[in-house]
């Protein structure tokens, strides 16, 4: 297997066994990062691994609110994974947000609702499902970035991304997607935030990205931790169990080391 | 005592009473309430299947879980889901809550769901309209299983808190306390996240529960400690916690128990709290020689004791002496105070502080200056 085979978070999320390529069917995944700690890396890292099986019948589908394709292009270039080309090959459907949310959806019906855009939404990501399931990529992954700005897009009601995530997690069961989600948790610190609790309790595999506790170190840029929820077909020694490990990002990569392990 | 939650359950109404009402309640530091709902359907769903319980069949009304899901589970316990007997209907509001696919996906087949699923389950696409919910739940009961007269049927709802998304609490009271009082309702049960609502919305659904089961971690959240530091100690007990169970008898009484309970693979397994922690409670308590604690009569006794420099005010306004008045004033001040020499006769009925001369040698505290008698 090639380098990220041995990775600390690969191992974590469940990545490491041999007996089954993609434990990440039929899951949620919810990234919660802070301010002074992005977690888009993870992301990233997703991404790339979506990508670098060998496996031909993964495909992914992108919701792009926070960047363009061309950043995501850039970065994952740099890691050795050709977004664009990817994309030619109909293996990686990317929904450009920023543009799409604006302009493209009112001038179909002249004007639309909040629940609108998102039920459109919904329904291209059903269509793209449906076609990619069509040409025999068996297992779908939906990332979202991110679920703040899916919210402003829903003009701030909570109750209505709770609902689009709701739809999007039916297609878990229904064709065994699977979703990768990132939210920004300081982003509801003051109010109760009911959206990150309810995200959690959605969540099977909840990765939160952090600084370092003891304060910022030149060889550290943050800590992970990462909490696999008791579902079945889970390997036993993930069950419900919280890994913390630190991670060094790269240009061409991150690190993943325990805390004290690194040289 | 999750035995005495199902027997409750699979015992039913009586004549003329409410049906008994369970309320399942977690947090995000234990969300393990869907696994403690799957246990009581599960053994709920065993007992209808035996023929053992009041009811004869169950309405299970899916937000949070597909209906396959339900049908997967309850296979994986050894029950039989397909027989055609048709014990259990399940009212589908996982799948189109809100009629978005139905609206988009006119008159194509969106869902590769297998037949048997299928017959068991009735989609609902406006799961808002709680008088439409209430109706299909009578529906679907009376017409699955409810033949004749008094044969009644269970309600489960697995997640108020998808519930309460689409409706008020008002209008979701209404529903659940019009299922408890419905003829052919035998009990229900339901799972709501406790952290995710106000407390009035909790306490709206535990005062219509006749049993309210809380699920609590034993230790505080794993995600919350930013370090390493007992991080072993964290991945052994984060499946486990406590159950404690708040039981309201018809009469009113009120009885609570508590269990331990633990997630495995095969499902949630409860046992009576841990010898373990019965161990470390009695050692916490300290053994020592003396009383911790004093006794009631020690209490009064210690209660009515006159401090000597302390002002009483023992029917007599309370004079605080300033400087100015004569010596002899108060010296007569002085003397319910500092009774030191007759002292004994009546104390025990105010309490006071008791002095006995050691000797006679003693003399008693005057104003006399003890060296005049010195000769120098």
């Amino acid at each position: 297997m090639d380098r990220m085979a041995s990775n600390l978070l690969d191992g974590a999320i469940g990545f490491d066994d041999p007996t089954n390529p993609s434990p990440l069917i039929g899951r949620l995944l919810l990234v919660e990062d802070c301010v002074e700690t992005s977690g888009a890396f993870v992301l990233h890292h997703l991404l790339k691994r979506a990508f670098s099986s060998p496996n031909s019948s993964n495909a992914v589908i992108f919701l792009a609110f926070s960047q363009s394709f061309v950043h995501y292009d850039r970065i994952l270039r740099k890691l050795g994974c050709n977004l664009a080309a990817q994309r030619d090959n109909g293996r990686f459907v990317f929904f450009d947000m920023l543009t799409l949310g604006c302009s493209g959806e009112k001038t179909r019906s002249g004007k639309e609702t909040d629940e609108g855009v998102l039920v459109g939404l919904y329904c291209k990501i059903q269509r793209a499902v449906d076609a990619l399931i069509q040409e025999n990529k068996k297992h779908v992954t939906i990332v979202i970035d991110d679920i703040s700005l899916l919210e402003v897009a829903a003009n701030g009601s909570s109750n209505l991304v709770l609902d689009f995530l709701h739809y999007c997690h039916t297609l878990l069961s229904e064709v065994g997607c699977s979703i990768i989600a990132l939210d920004h948790e300081d982003v509801y610190m003051d109010i109760k935030r009911p959206l990150s609790l309810q995200l959690e309790y959605l969540a099977d595999v909840l990765i939160k990205v952090g600084p370092l506790a003891t304060g910022i170190a030149k060889d550290v840029h943050g800590q992970l931790t990462v909490l696999n929820k008791p579902v079945e077909g889970l390997q036993d020694k993930l069950r419900n169990r919280v890994q913390n490990f630190q991670f060094y990002i790269k240009e061409n990569g991150t690190e993943f080391f325990y805390s004290g392990s690194r040289a | 005592m999750a035995e005495s939650i199902c027997r409750a359950l699979r015992d039913g109404a009586l004549q003329g009473e409410l049906a008994p009402t369970l309320t399942i309640k977690d947090n995000i530091n234990s969300p393990f309430g869907f696994h403690a709902f799957s246990h009581v359907l599960t053994q709920l769903s065993s007992n209808i299947l035996a023929g053992k319980s009041q009811s004869r069949g169950l309405v299970l009304l899916s937000f949070s879980r597909s209906p396959a899901y339900y049908v997967q589970l309850l296979k994986k316990r050894g029950l039989n889901v397909g027989s055609s007997a048709k014990w259990i209907q399940i009212l589908d509001c996982y799948t189109d809550p809100l009629g978005w696919k139905q609206r988009f996906m006119e008159g194509e087949n969106v869902s590769n769901v297998d037949q048997e699923v299928s017959n068991l389950s009735h989609l609902c696409t406006n799961v808002g309209d709680m008088d439409k919910l209430f109706s299909s739940i009578i529906t679907l009961g009376k017409a699955g299983f409810v033949g004749e007269g008094t044969v009644r049927f269970c309600v489960a709802v697995d997640s108020v808190t998808n519930m309460l998304r689409h409706s008020s609490i008002s209008a979701l009271a209404g529903l659940l306390s019009s299922l408890r009082s419905n003829d052919s309702v035998s009990s229900t049960f339901w799972l709501v996240h406790e952290d995710l609502h106000e407390e009035k919305v909790i306490a709206a659904l535990e005062y219509m529960s006749s049993i309210v089961a809380t699920l609590e971690a034993l230790t505080p959240p794993p995600y919350e400690s930013r370090s390493n530091v007992d991080n072993s100690y964290l991945e052994r007990r984060s499946t486990k916690g406590r159950f404690h169970v708040r039981i309201k008898r018809r009469n009113g009484r009120v009885r609570v128990i508590s269990e331990d309970f633990n997630v495995e693979l095969a499902g949630i397994k409860f046992t009576s709290i841990s010898s373990e922690d019965a161990v470390i409670n009695q050692v916490l308590i300290p053994k020592v020689q003396f009383n911790l604690q004093l006794s009631e009569k020690e209490l009064n006794d210690r209660a009515r004791v006159v401090l000597p420099f302390e002002h009483q005010g023992t029917g007599k306004p309370i004079q605080i002496y300033d400087g100015r008045r004569s010596l002899s004033e108060s010296k007569d001040d002085n003397i319910p105070l500092m009774s030191n020499e007759k002292g004994n006769d009546d104390g025990w009925g105010k309490g006071e502080i008791v002095y006995f001369r050691d000797s006679d040698d003693e003399m008693p505290d005057s104003d006399e200056d003890p060296d005049d008698d010195l000769d120098i």
